[in-house]
C-alpha cells in the first residue's frame, strides 16, 4: 500500500531523512519509535507535503501513485490523514465550519454529497461523543484554548470524520495523562479496519499497550535502524535508545572499515 | 484655482444662510474656525500626526458629486432590511450632509431622549449645543473646516438613566448631488444614560472601472461624545465610501467617572479615509474599548489615529486594530496612550495587527505610550506580517485548497475584529461588508 523507498529529506538544507525504507500494508498497523532529532516528525510532515521540507532522493509509492507529486490537499482528499503532534490553533475559524469544509472537501473528491449543515451536525456530534469532546467545542474556534487532551481528541475526532485510508499518527500520546491516553487509544482502535493502513509515530512504548502495533520500526540518524515485532517496543523500553545507537554506529564503522 | 479657495468661498456664500447664523457663539466660532482651516491649509505630512497620510494633494483636487449617484431611499431599505428588521430601531438620515426626513424614521422614544437634526437645533434651541459643539481648535484643521461649514448631523441627547434599547442609525449618503458633505454629531449622554449609536457612510461607486481617480466626493465628519458618569455608550462606524471619496473623520469623546465607552471603527471603503479616534478620562474608574478594522486594496490608503487620555485613576482601556492590506494599499495605525500624572492604578492594553495579502501592500503601526504616573499596567504589541504557513498546512492537511486555506485564513483574522461587537445584527452586518470585500468571502457564510 505504501513503500518508501530511499527517502531523503533535508530542511534548510540540514539532512534528517538520509535513506529510510518502509513499507506498511493494507490494514497495517505500524509503529515508529526513535529519540528526539531521530527524524520522526520530519517524516511525518513530508508523507502529509509540508513544503518547508525537500526531499532530496527517494521515492514514495501509494497504492502505485507518487505520493510526493501530489499537492497537500490532494493527499488528504485520497485519504492520507496526519494528526499533528502539536495541532494548530486557528482563531477566527469555528471548529465546525472546519470540520465540515474539512468532510466536504473529501467528500466531493470521493464523488459523495456533501452534507448539509443537518446532516453534518448529526455525524459530528456522534463523532464527539464517541470521543469524549462536549458540544460546546463545535462552536469555538479551532483548538483556540483548547488544552493538550482536547486538542488530540479533536485530532481523533478529524480521523474519525475523514475516514482515511492511511492515518499517520504523530506522538498523538504526548502531553497526555492516563485517562486521556485511553480514551485517545479507544478513538483510534475504533477506527482499524482491513481497508485502513496506520503509522504511529510515538517515543514511548506506553501508548502502544493500547493500540497493539503489527510492527515496529526504530529510527535512528534518518533511516530505520531496526525492525521487529511488538517485544522490539519493549525491549526499547527496557534498554532505552541507547543500544540502537551503538548498534547503528558500529555498523556504520563496519560498512566504512569495509 | 486652490480648492482652500473653494473652501473659503463657499464658507463667505453660505455662512449667513447656516442652520443657527446669527448666534453670536456660533458666528465667533464658525469665523475662527475657516480662519484656522484657511491658515492651516490642508495637513501636510510635515506634521508628525499626518506623515504617513498627507492632505495636500486636495489642495489641487477639485471634488464631484458621484456620476451614478445612489438612490438614497434604496440604500436605506437595504440597510434597514440587514439590519433590524421588523424590530425597528431609530433611523436619522442625511443626503450630502443634509437631513431627509422622508427617509428618517426615529421611531418611538423613551422619555428623556431625543434625537434630532442638529440644524433644527441650532435654529431652534441653540442654547442646547453650546458648549458641547466643540471649538475651532479642536483636533486638525479638517475638523476646524468642519467646524466652519457643518450644516448638519445628528443632535442625541439621553436623561439621566435614560436606555434606548435599540440601536440608533444614522445614515450619510454622500455625492448624490453634492460634492462635499459635512456633518457633525452630538451625543450627550447624562449618567447612567445607555445607547448604541451606528454611523453608516455610504457612497457610490466610480461609474467606469479605472475611473477611481477622477474626482469624488469630500465626506468630513466630526462626532463628539459626551459620557456622563456611569454612562454606556456604544459607537459603532462603518465607513464604505465610494472608491473615490476621500473621508476625514473624527470622534472625539469625554467620559466621565465610571463611564463605559466602547467604539467599533470599521474602514472599508473610500480612495482615502483618515479616522481620528480620540477619549478622554475625566473621571476615575472609565473604560474604553478601541476595536477597529480596516481593508485596502487598488491605490487606497486608510489613516487611524487614535488617542487614550488616562488623565484620571483606575481607567482601563483595551484597544484592538487590525488590518487587511491588498494590492498597493496603505495602512496607518497610531496609537497614544497619554497616562497623566496621578492616573494610578491604569490599565491599558494596546495590539495593532496587520495582514499583508500582498508585497506591494504596506502598513504602519505605531503605538505611543507616555505615561507619567506609578502603579500602571500598559502594554502594547504591533505586528505586520502574511498568513501563518503552520495554519495554511494544517488546513491543507484536511483537503481544503490552498485557495481556500488562505481566504479562511484572511477573513478569519478579520472577524475576530468582529466578534467584539456585542450585537448580533451589528455584528452580522459587519461580517456581510468584510465579507462582500475580502476574496472568496461568499464562501465564508457559515463561518
Amino acid at each position: 500500500m505504501l513503500d518508501i523507498c530511499n527517502l531523503h529529506a533535508s530542511v534548510d538544507g540540514k539532512p534528517i531523512l538520509r535513506g529510510l525504507d518502509l513499507h506498511v500494508g493494507t490494514g497495517e498497523v505500524h509503529a515508529i519509535m526513535g529519540p528526539n532529532g531521530s527524524g520522526k516528525s520530519t517524516l511525518a510532515q513530508v508523507l502529509a507535503g509540508r513544503d518547508s521540507f525537500t526531499v532530496e532522493d527517494g521515492s514514495v509509492s501509494w497504492d502505485g501513485v507518487d505520493l510526493l507529486a501530489m499537492p497537500t490537499e490532494e493527499r488528504a482528499r485520497a485519504g492520507l490523514f496526519l494528526a499533528f503532534q502539536y495541532p494548530v490553533e486557528i482563531p477566527g475559524v469555528s471548529n465546525a465550519y472546519f470540520l465540515k469544509a474539512a468532510v466536504n472537501a473529501v467528500r466531493r473528491h470521493r464523488g459523495e454529497p456533501e452534507y448539509d449543515a443537518m446532516d453534518f451536525l448529526k455525524r459530528v456530534k456522534a463523532e464527539m461523543k464517541a470521543v469524549g469532546m462536549s458540544e460546546e467545542f463545535l462552536y469555538r474556534s479551532v483548538n483556540e484554548g483548547f488544552s493538550g487532551g482536547e486538542k488530540k481528541r479533536n485530532e481523533v475526532l478529524q480521523m474519525a470524520l475523514l475516514e482515511p485510508r492511511l492515518a499517520i499518527l504523530d506522538e498523538t500520546d504526548s502531553g497526555l495523562d492516563i485517562d486521556a491516553l485511553r480514551t485517545v487509544a479507544d478513538g483510534v482502535n475504533r477506527l482499524r479496519s482491513p481497508e485502513r493502513s496506520m503509522i504511529v509515530i510515538t517515543h514511548y512504548q506506553r501508548l502502544l499497550d493500547y493500540i497493539v502495533p503489527d510492527q515496529v520500526h526504530v529510527l535512528s540518524r534518518g533511516r530505520i535502524a531496526r525492525s521487529g515485532g511488538r517485544e522490539l517496543a519493549q525491549e526499547l523500553e527496557a534498554r532505552g535508545y541507547g543500544w540502537i545507537e551503538d548498534l547503528q554506529g558500529a555498523q556504520a564503522a563496519r560498512g566504512a572499515a569495509s | 484655482m486652490s480648492t482652500l479657495e473653494h473652501w473659503l468661498q463657499r464658507y463667505n456664500a453660505g455662512r449667513d444662510t447656516l442652520p443657527g447664523a446669527g448666534v453670536p457663539w456660533l458666528d465667533a466660532l464658525r469665523e475662527e474656525a475657516i480662519m484656522r482651516f484657511a491658515d492651516e491649509g490642508w495637513p501636510s505630512n510635515r506634521l508628525e500626526n499626518w506623515r504617513h497620510t498627507s492632505l495636500t494633494l486636495l489642495e489641487e483636487r477639485s471634488f464631484a458629486a458621484a456620476a451614478a449617484p445612489l438612490t438614497a431611499a434604496a440604500v436605506v431599505q437595504g440597510l434597514r432590511r440587514d439590519d433590524d428588521g421588523a424590530a425597528g430601531g431609530h433611523w436619522l438620515v442625511f443626503v450630502d450632509g443634509r437631513h431627509a426626513p422622508a427617509l428618517s424614521d426615529i421611531g418611538a422614544l423613551p422619555a428623556g431622549a431625543q434625537i434630532r437634526a442638529l440644524a433644527d437645533v441650532l435654529a431652534t434651541r441653540p442654547e442646547w449645543v453650546e458648549g458641547h459643539f466643540g471649538t475651532a481648535d479642536d483636533g486638525a484643521s479638517p475638523a476646524a473646516l468642519n467646524a466652519a461649514l457643518a450644516a448638519d448631523g445628528a443632535f442625541v441627547r439621553l436623561a439621566r438613566g435614560v436606555t434606548l434599547e435599540a440601536p440608533l442609525h444614522l445614515v450619510f449618503i454622500g455625492g448624490v448631488r453634492e460634492d462635499a458633505s459635512l456633518v457633525r454629531n452630538l451625543v450627550i449622554a447624562e449618567a447612567n444614560a445607555e445607547a448604541t449609536i451606528v454611523e453608516h457612510y455610504v457612497g457610490a461607486e466610480p461609474a467606469a472601472a479605472g475611473s477611481a481617480a477622477s474626482a469624488g466626493a469630500l465626506s468630513n465628519a466630526v462626532t463628539r461624545i459626551a459620557a456622563g458618569h456611569d454612562a454606556r455608550i456604544t459607537h459603532l462606524k462603518l465607513q464604505e465610501e465610494g472608491r473615490n471619496t476621500v473621508h476625514l473623520a473624527a470622534i472625539d469623546a469625554v467620559q466621565a467617572r465610571g463611564s463605559v465607552f466602547a467604539s467599533h471603527s470599521l474602514s472599508f471603503g473610500a480612495q482615502l479615509a483618515r479616522n481620528d479616534i480620540a477619549t478622554r478620562f475625566e473621571g476615575e474608574g472609565c473604560e474604553a474599548l478601541l476595536n477597529g478594522l480596516f481593508h485596502v486594496d487598488g491605490r487606497r490608503h486608510v489613516d487611524h489615529h487614535t488617542r487614550i487620555d488616562h488623565a484620571q485613576p483606575r481607567g482601563t482601556s483595551r484597544e484592538f486594530y487590525r488590518g487587511v492590506l491588498d494590492g498597493a494599499g496603505r495602512g496607518v495605525f497610531a496609537g497614544r496612550i497619554l497616562v497623566a500624572p496621578g492616573a494610578v492604578r491604569t490599565d491599558a492594553m494596546q495590539r495593532a495587527d496587520n495582514l499583508l495579502l500582498s508585497a506591494q501592500a504596506e502598513a504602519d503601526a505605531r503605538p505611543e505610550l507616555e505615561i507619567y504616573a506609578d502603579d500602571v499596567k500598559c502594554a502594547h504589541g504591533a505586528t505586520v506580517g502574511q498568513i501563518d504557513e503552520d495554519s495554511l498546512f494544517y488546513l491543507r492537511t484536511r483537503g481544503l485548497d490552498e485557495t481556500h486555506a488562505r481566504n479562511l485564513l484572511t477573513y478569519a483574522f478579520a472577524a475576530e475584529v468582529l466578534a467584539r461587537i456585542g450585537l448580533a445584527p451589528l455584528k452580522r452586518r459587519a461580517q456581510a461588508a468584510i465579507r462582500a470585500r475580502l476574496p472568496g468571502g461568499e464562501l465564508m457564510e457559515a463561518l
